[in-house]
């Protein structure tokens, strides 16, 4: 037991110098982001800040809150639809498999790749003719769409390793397709769920083409529109900057934070018992 | 197995509105961006007007024939095989390790996820000053820090130098480290989302019998967990191609392009020279790679299935 | 969970459609990229004057950060080609009104708006001219950045004894006497490529002197004039003299140089005095400046414009906008507060700082010459080829084979 626990002081080792290379980053930014505009910047950036000062949280706190509530309408159907079809294809995909099913989802995971500045222009020109240009509900619906590959990839590979032994015991009991899923997969889907609402939410939260280029009103725009407008094109304030940053993660790490105690509760057992 | 017709049925009717999203959003656009790259858009006025003149490969070859396309794109490919192979060895490890419920695993794990979070824009802001080299007397960044505690002897141009092996620009290495940054924490949560799946009896067992911790990773753990791994490689290979974000703020294409990815060179083709044809025919090469990419990874989960 | 989700759901899709924006008829759309600081306040300050001249209209102000190269740019192409465009929008005079603007006939002529409102000889003639094309103005200057300036630490100058130089001899002796005291003569930030091809083109306009210099873009003067080769070897012995760290800054960085004491001299476009007052730094007394060597009596020139595009949703409300923008109300309103010259030359000089008012005298009597690093002399296809060109050549110092890349992309255009 004794090499054993030398062992675990290496593995905490290990962590703790991996959590310090993850927190560098964030030093910086914390520091800066308290910093007078005159102390903000590159050369002093390792410094702590030589007083406390808020103008630039309180600044860019400003400028940010009136998107908010854009960004919670637009992230929150978008994060559950996507997941809930992506599980819905992943499950089909990898539990009812028929010709031609493969192809289908090879063709699914391609669009993952699609250049979004390469298609802008015929994009914006689609929603227009849909009447969703300019709209919350357009930004929405985009999100939606390219979201599928990634989902439909992550569900189908998670049910993949799914013994398919579950699902020949629930077709013998007269399941369908869709009794199967509510009772046998949806239960221990929740972990696969937990790492696509992480994923979607970030990066519909922080997605800036798309709500730049589909939205053109402030009254509809998300918060990372706002947030890029913090920047202007000349001088930089840095501590605005920073501290926007810091602002609009904030939900995001919430979100983390509620989440990530599914990973720890370990699902499994439902489906021992399943 | 043999399903009946209705469940064929309703599995089709459960992928329509995939398949018709993803037909139209996809395949679609790209069937237009085909036709734009072999056409003469390479002006705003033939765009607006709408007028298309056919111009075959003309626009392939402008790309071809630019020493910034071809840098740019062997820097993608070795940014996207040192992304995923750093980010898969953190990320995984540190799955394996936080899978033991050690102390405090709650905050490591936040701690390990929270990158993700940020704004590229900033994230990539911060890691510009860190890497900044500054200048003999007056270091910067890393430099600053090597230099106080007595190593000056490591300091070094990071993004902005120019050396290199072969076609491998050493100033990747900046952009490589912030990408795996951003990205590992979330490699990790894909593993500990599969390793939950996995039940604990199995390894119980295994340990039992004398496994090492080693052979219980090798033997149990990395098979079971093929399709999850799986899965982050397209995932991170996804986020490699379209670094854009990152490398446009963190180093831009840097001196000799030395950080310079397609992706960054398509926006300003496309945006800033109003070469709108050219754009669409980088976008096209661009898929193909990713073709070339992704199909080794089709073959392998068919041969899996069958 | 399923339960808590479709709530979610339900509570969200009826916030959305509950919500969809309805444009009213009095709302006036105005896009530009003044999204913070001075900018953004000198924008408001002209937002002001116009909702106080008019008002019956109401502005929406749609900025997006980014300017000419960027998102801006990226967002304009898209509004217009979908159909979109908004009532008024920014746009740099000269090529990049031009080409991407004008030749697609997306813009609506201002002459009988002009005369009507009695402006037309107000404005300095070569400026309306970078917004005229046969015969017709396209779009109203608002303001007036130059770039050829050459900003310095005047205590650190002082202190090793040595002038702000007048010609290039000049500044490579005191260059040399700052190299050898150890200290770095010239501050340059070009990770963003465009400062490299800044400082080029402001030695382009002292080696062939602003008609060759204006002719270069008519076709008239081809880039394989030997004031090209003098420029590449002004810039090739420039490098030597500059910060090594250079490719790891943006031109905000370069200029902090100088206030951190860590470099004397900086060759930017005026916002940088914007940048330099934000850091309470007191002209002339803690930051001097002149022009680059060999463009005295050279006024290189950015301008800020705005146009009424075709299909604008309230063209009325457009107009009134543009009157604003054309009137000294709205241009002392504005300049000021963004440190910028107005576009008009009768404008109340003692709301203006001291370096502006030295600007504005030279404006009045210089040769203008139009930036090509900031789209306003050539098409911006161009632009940018000559900044992949000139950023390889800050690497490699290759004069020769730089003027033939420069010649070949040029050719291309004109």
């Amino acid at each position: 037991m004794n090499e054993y626990g030398s062992k675990k002081y290496i593995i905490y080792l290990i962590m703790v110098l991996a959590a310090a290379f993850f927190l560098i980053p964030l030093y910086v930014m914390l520091a800066t982001s308290f910093k007078p505009f005159a102390e903000a910047s590159m050369q002093t950036m390792w410094n702590l800040p030589s007083y406390i000062s808020f103008d630039g949280i309180l600044e860019a706190y400003a400028r940010l809150f009136p998107q908010l509530r854009n960004s919670i309408i637009l992230v929150v159907p978008a994060t559950l639809i996507s997941a809930i079809l992506g599980s819905i294809n992943g499950y089909i995909l990898s539990e009812w498999q028929f010709k031609g099913s493969d192809t289908i989802f090879a063709l699914i995971l391609f669009g993952m790749f699609i250049p979004y500045q390469s298609i802008l222009v015929p994009l914006v020109r689609f929603l227009q003719s849909i009447g969703l240009y300019g709209s919350l509900q357009g930004l929405i619906f985009v999100h939606i769409i390219y979201g599928l590959p990634i989902t439909t990839l992550m569900f189908r590979n998670y049910y993949s390793d799914v013994p398919s032994a579950l699902t020949e015991a629930a077709q013998v009991d007269g399941a369908g397709i869709l009794k199967t899923y509510r009772h046998i997969f949806l239960p221990i889907s929740i972990p696969a769920f937990v790492v696509v609402f992480i994923w979607q939410y970030t990066n519909i939260w922080n997605e800036f083409l798309f709500a730049v280029t589909l939205t053109s009103q402030p009254s509809q725009q998300p918060i990372t529109v706002a947030l890029n407008n913090l920047a202007g094109s000349q001088v930089v304030q840095w501590n605005v900057q920073m501290s926007g940053a810091l602002l609009t993660a904030l939900p995001t790490l919430i979100v983390y934070i509620i989440f990530g105690r599914y990973f720890i509760k370990g699902m499994l057992s439902g489906s021992v018992k399943g | 197995m043999k399903y009946k017709t209705k469940e064929k049925l309703i599995s089709v009717g459960l992928l329509s509105p995939t398949i018709i999203g993803l037909g139209i959003f996809v395949y679609g656009f790209i069937w237009r961006t085909i036709r734009i790259s072999t056409i003469d858009w390479n002006n705003i006025t033939n765009m607006l007007r709408g007028i298309e003149n056919f111009v075959g490969l003309d626009n392939f070859r402008n790309i071809f024939t630019s020493t910034r396309f071809i840098t740019g794109l062997w820097n993608n490919i070795f940014f996207l095989i040192f992304f995923i192979i750093g980010s898969l060895t953190i990320g995984i490890t540190l799955s394996v390790f936080l899978n033991d419920k050690p102390k405090g695993h709650f905050i490591f794990q936040n701690i390990y996820l929270f990158p993700m979070a940020i704004s590229f824009v900033v994230t990539g802001t911060v890691w510009r000053w860190i890497f900044a080299p500054g200048t003999e007397d007056f270091p910067r960044g890393i430099n600053l820090l090597l230099t106080n505690i007595g190593l000056e002897n490591l300091r070094w141009g990071w993004f902005t130098s120019t050396e290199g092996i072969g076609l491998f620009n050493f100033a990747l290495i900046a952009v490589i480290v912030a990408a795996i940054w951003q990205f590992s924490g979330y490699t990790m949560a894909m593993w500990l989302a599969g390793l939950r799946g996995i039940p604990e009896q199995l390894i119980e067992a295994a340990r039992i019998d004398g496994a090492s911790k080693w052979q219980i990773f090798s033997k149990i753990l990395f098979p079971m967990q093929k399709a999850i791994t799986l899965s982050a490689v397209i995932l991170l290979a996804h986020i490699a191609l379209k670094a854009f974000d990152l490398v446009y703020v963190m180093t831009g294409s840097g001196p000799r392009n030395v950080t310079d990815i397609p992706a960054v060179f398509m926006f300003e083709t496309t945006f800033r020279s109003n070469r709108y044809s050219d754009g669409a025919a980088i976008a096209l090469v661009l898929l193909v790679l990713v073709g070339v990419l992704i199909i080794p990874y089709l073959v392998h989960s068919f041969r899996e299935d069958s | 969970m399923r339960k808590i989700g479709l709530l979610a759901i339900f509570l969200s899709l009826a916030l959305v459609f509950g919500t969809a924006g309805i444009a009213e008829a009095n709302e006036v759309e105005i896009f530009s990229w003044w999204t913070a600081g001075g900018e953004e306040d000198a924008l408001l300050e002209l937002i002001d004057v116009f909702e106080e001249n008019y008002p019956e209209y109401e502005v929406i102000n749609s900025a997006v950060a980014g300017g000419a190269g960027a998102q801006a740019k990226a967002v304009m192409i898209t509004r217009m080609v979908g159909g979109n465009p908004p009532d008024s929008f920014q746009v740099h005079g000269g090529a990049e009104l031009m080409y991407t603007y004008v030749e697609p006939e997306l813009m609506r002529p201002l002459n009988d708006l002009l005369e009507e409102w009695g402006y037309m000889d107000n404005f300095n003639e070569e400026i309306l001219e970078m917004s005229t094309h046969d015969g017709n103005i396209y779009s109203i200057p608002l303001n007036v950045h130059r770039s050829n300036v050459l900003w310095y630490n005047v205590d650190m100058l002082e202190e090793h004894g040595l002038e702000a130089p007048e010609s290039f001899d000049e500044m490579f002796e005191v260059f040399d006497a700052l190299q050898n005291e150890g200290v770095t003569p010239l501050a340059l930030g070009d990770m963003n490529r465009w400062p490299a091809l800044h400082l080029f083109e402001t030695y382009l306009a002292a080696t062939l002197g602003p008609e060759n210099y204006n002719a270069l873009w008519e076709g008239e003067v081809g880039f394989d004039h030997p004031g090209v080769t003098e420029a590449l070897e002004l810039l090739d012995r420039t490098i030597d003299y500059v910060n090594t760290d250079h490719a790891s800054l943006d031109w905000q960085g370069a200029a902090e140089l100088l206030v951190e004491e860590q470099a004397v001299f900086t060759v930017m476009g005026d916002w940088a005095e914007g940048y330099f007052r934000s850091v309470d730094w007191e002209p002339n007394e803690d930051y001097g400046w002149t022009t680059v060597p060999g463009t005295e009596g050279n006024f290189m020139v950015i301008t800020d414009t705005f146009g009424l595009p075709v299909g604008a949703p309230n063209p009325e409300g457009a107009e009134a906008w543009l009157e604003t923008v054309a009137s000294v109300e709205g241009q002392d309103a504005f300049n000021p507060v963004k440190g910028s010259i107005p576009a008009r030359l009768d404008a109340d000089r003692d709301q203006y700082n001291v370096y502006l008012q030295s600007s504005m005298d030279d404006f009045s009597e210089d040769a203008l010459t139009p930036s090509i690093a900031h789209g306003s002399a050539a098409p911006e296809a161009l632009m940018s080829s000559f900044e992949d060109v000139i950023n390889e050549f800050i690497t490699d110092r290759d004069i020769e084979t730089t003027q033939e890349q420069l010649d070949q992309a040029a050719s291309e255009y004109f």
